[in-house]
């Protein structure tokens, strides 16, 4: 009887590894790189989500909204108040209706959300080719393997492989799911002059925009680790200390 | 807890009007447990202190969730960015389903172990399988809420599968949805529903323990208790065991919540729902992949609706498929063997319904699903006649005098 059991396990194993290979179909998994946000004390580097927000702004934002964010937020990165302020008030945005009923123009203030480069979806698509640049506020947790996928995807442009046909208006990338997407290179070295005298070449500008998504998705991402590790410490100790309660209510039962 | 002759006056007038007082210390203080249980016992306690997280964190939620399809997906958002702790209460609701659902498996494949379903608790082992139909239904349920495309996409998936009823199908599905599309008024209701729904398995989970404590615990032996000197009180003994492995949950539960809150997510989920465009794979949470593989094995869809609820509902029956008299699978040499090949089989499951209906995982897919109703249908009625169980110890306190195999085993459950 045990050996039909094991038997049909091993069967069963080796059903199992042949399997593996069958979803190929997929893009190439982006390669890992080492985020100051990751492990289990992650933070965020001031210094690169400021420069993160300023290729963002410069660059991305002439076409991806990032509905969710509010300048206010942008304290976070570390501007004063003033710098959100001034940042707010480069924006024109529409308020209203006023006391006559109409909609007016005003400079933007810290508690306005970041005004979105179209209108609405269709004023997006027809200034894109018909593609629509999704917006960002989430991108890093909607993509698997987030900011490694998205740097991947902003560093990946190559020339098509001379097996690829490229449709109208694409641009070949092995990291997009199909190879074929509708957004051309965003960076191109020296795109921004950074403040801090960083250059500017297209892997740090990347890896400085992507840290900066990674924050806009998940802004609670430091105070969750520190929450985190204090929580896990104070649980070790009081499970230690049930643990020897346990043991001494025990102790006479035999 | 306070016993009737409590120091307490007020405690004792309410007492003689009301004996609660003497009923909660009959029932969780005196209430006499097999002195035996191992750790795999810990399951239920866990199973209610988690339900009471998700009711406490999903009422706080429901405080500032909007159900409508417009504003579903940014109420969310604003409870992860603006609500004071938002992102803790989310977390602790999202990652708390997973470990519900982890902590009921372990608690029903325990139960599946050790004979815990047989005489007398067969209305205890149904009432388990009504509670984790309820915790499915309200899982199902709340995965719709934040309206992201997996929400979308799988209610749109699931309650499709009604439409395979005949004749009445596609009115029935109409009927669910409130209109012609999973839409607002779907969204409404669900809310609605996953707001009642956990109520009412706070509700069952009372019949549950009411017959639970008709005849007490199973045991790892799977002999009854045959006198005080079997058994123990609950308090403090038990109190002191469930508390401590409340506290290793905790440590596990809140590794997941502050370290890896989306491990059990679909990226996808975070893309607002979009009725026109469809995922690449429309995946269900996990703790559903199994049942989704059984559904997607079976190519005629009626079939395989009937295949993937009755998988379910076959194991109220289970009391009445197995023949064997052992309770425990330690006494069932064969059985303990077969049971870690259901395990297998499950997980087989569950692996193939997170991948694609393509190529070998259809196969294997198949496999497995013919074998999980052999499992309950075929060897788990042969086996109660075929198998020879090993020699019983005469009691929880004795060990068994003489015989070989079994008795190291037995000692050591002497001492838990
Ligand atoms: C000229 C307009 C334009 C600019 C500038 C631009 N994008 Fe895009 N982006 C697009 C379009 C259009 C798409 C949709 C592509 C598609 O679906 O094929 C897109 C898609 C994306 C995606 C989604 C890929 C996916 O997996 O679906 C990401 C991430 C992205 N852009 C990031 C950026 C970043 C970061 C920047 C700034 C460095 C940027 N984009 C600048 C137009 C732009
Ligand atoms: C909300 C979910 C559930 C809760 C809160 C819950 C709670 C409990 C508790 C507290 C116990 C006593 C402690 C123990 O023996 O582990 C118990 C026993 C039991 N439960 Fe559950 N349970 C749940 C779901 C289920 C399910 C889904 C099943 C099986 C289908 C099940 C089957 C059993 C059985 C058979 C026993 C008796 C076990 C024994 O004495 O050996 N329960 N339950």
């Amino acid at each position: 009887m045990r050996k039909i059991v094991l038997t049909a396990l091993a069967v069963a194993a080796a059903c199992f590894a042949g399997s593996l290979p069958a979803s190929s179909s997929e893009a190439i998994k982006p390669p890992s790189q080492s985020w100051g946000f990751g492990g289990i004390f992650g933070t965020f580097d001031r210094a690169a989500l400021q420069r993160g927000f300023h290729v963002y702004k410069d660059v991305c934002a002439a076409c991806h909204s990032m509905n969710l964010l509010a300048y206010r937020n942008l304290r976070a990165l570390g501007f004063s108040e003033d710098e959100v302020k001034g940042i707010a008030a480069e924006y024109e945005v529409t308020d209203g209706p006023n006391d006559e009923g109409n909609m007016f123009q005003r400079a933007g203030r810290p508690s306005d959300r970041f005004k979105a480069p179209f209108a609405n979806e269709k004023a997006a698509r027809a200034a894109n080719n018909g593609a629509f640049p999704p917006d960002l506020s989430l991108m890093i947790k909607a993509r698997p393997s987030g900011a490694n996928y998205v740097h991947a995807l902003l560093t990946g442009y190559e020339p098509p492989p001379p097996s690829v046909k490229l449709m109208e208006g694409m641009n070949y990338n092995k990291f997009f799911p199909g190879g074929q997407i509708a957004m051309a290179p965003p960076l191109n070295a020296d795109a921004v002059t950074f403040g801090d005298g960083t250059p500017a070449t297209v892997a740090q500008m990347s890896k400085d925009v992507v840290t900066f998504l990674a924050w806009a998705a998940e802004p609670e991402l430091e105070v969750r680790k520190q929450m985190g590790v204090k929580v896990i410490l104070f649980l070790i100790v009081l499970t230690i200390m049930l643990y020897a309660a346990k043991r001494r209510t025990w102790a006479g039962v035999h | 807890m306070s016993a009737p002759q409590s120091q307490n006056a007020l405690i004792r007038w309410i007492d003689h009007r009301m004996p609660i007082f003497t009923f909660m210390h009959h029932e969780l203080h005196e209430y006499p447990a097999p002195k035996n249980l191992s750790y795999w016992w810990n399951f239920g306690s866990l199973a209610g202190i988690v339900l009471v997280i998700m009711i406490v964190t999903g009422i706080w939620l429901a405080m500032h969730y909007t159900p409508h399809v417009d504003y579903a997906f940014q109420s969310v958002e604003r409870i992860m960015r603006d609500v004071n702790y938002g992102w803790l209460i989310r977390y602790l609701h999202m990652n708390g389903a997973s470990m519900f659902f982890l902590v009921v498996y372990i608690h029903l494949f325990r139960g599946m172990y050790y004979g815990s379903y047989k005489y007398p608790r067969e209305l205890l082992w149904i009432l388990g399988v009504v509670i984790l139909l309820l915790m499915m239904a309200t899982a199902f349920m709340g995965y719709v809420l934040p309206w992201g495309q997996m929400s979308f996409w799988g209610a749109t998936v699931i309650t499709n599968l009604f439409s395979a009823i005949p004749l009445f199908g596609d009115p029935i599905v109409t009927w669910l949805w409130g209109g012609f599309s999973v839409d607002n008024a779907t969204l409404n209701r669900f809310f609605s529903l996953h707001y009642l729904l956990p109520f009412l398995i706070v509700g069952v989970v009372f019949l549950h323990l009411w017959a639970l404590h008709r005849f007490g615990s199973n045991n790892p032996i799977g002999i009854d208790t045959k006198g005080p000197q079997d058994s123990i009180p609950f308090h403090p003994y038990y109190t002191i065991k469930d508390a401590f492995g409340t506290g290793v949950f905790l440590l596990v539960f809140a590794g997941f919540v502050f370290f890896a809150p989306n491990f059990f997510g679909e990226p996808d989920n975070y893309i607002p729902a979009n009725p026109l465009v469809t995922p690449a794979h429309i995946v269900p949470e996990w703790y559903l992949l199994p049942f989704y593989a059984i559904l997607r094995a079976i190519p005629d869809k009626l079939t395989g609706v009937i295949a993937m609820f009755g998988s379910i509902l076959l194991l109220m029956a289970l009391p009445w498929l197995d023949t064997s008299r052992v309770r425990s699978a330690t006494y069932r040499p064969i059985y303990k063997q077969f049971f870690w090949v259901f395990v297998v089989d499950c997980l087989v499951l569950g692996y193939i319904g997170a991948n694609p209906p393509e190529g070998w995982f259809i196969v294997i897919g198949r496999i497995a699903t013919a074998y999980y109703f052999i499992h309950l249908l075929i060897i788990i009625p042969l086996l109660g006649k075929l198998e020879r169980p090993l020699e019983l110890p005469a009691s929880i306190s004795t060990p068994v005098i003489g015989s070989g195999a079994a008795q190291p085993q037995a000692a050591r459950m002497e001492k838990p």
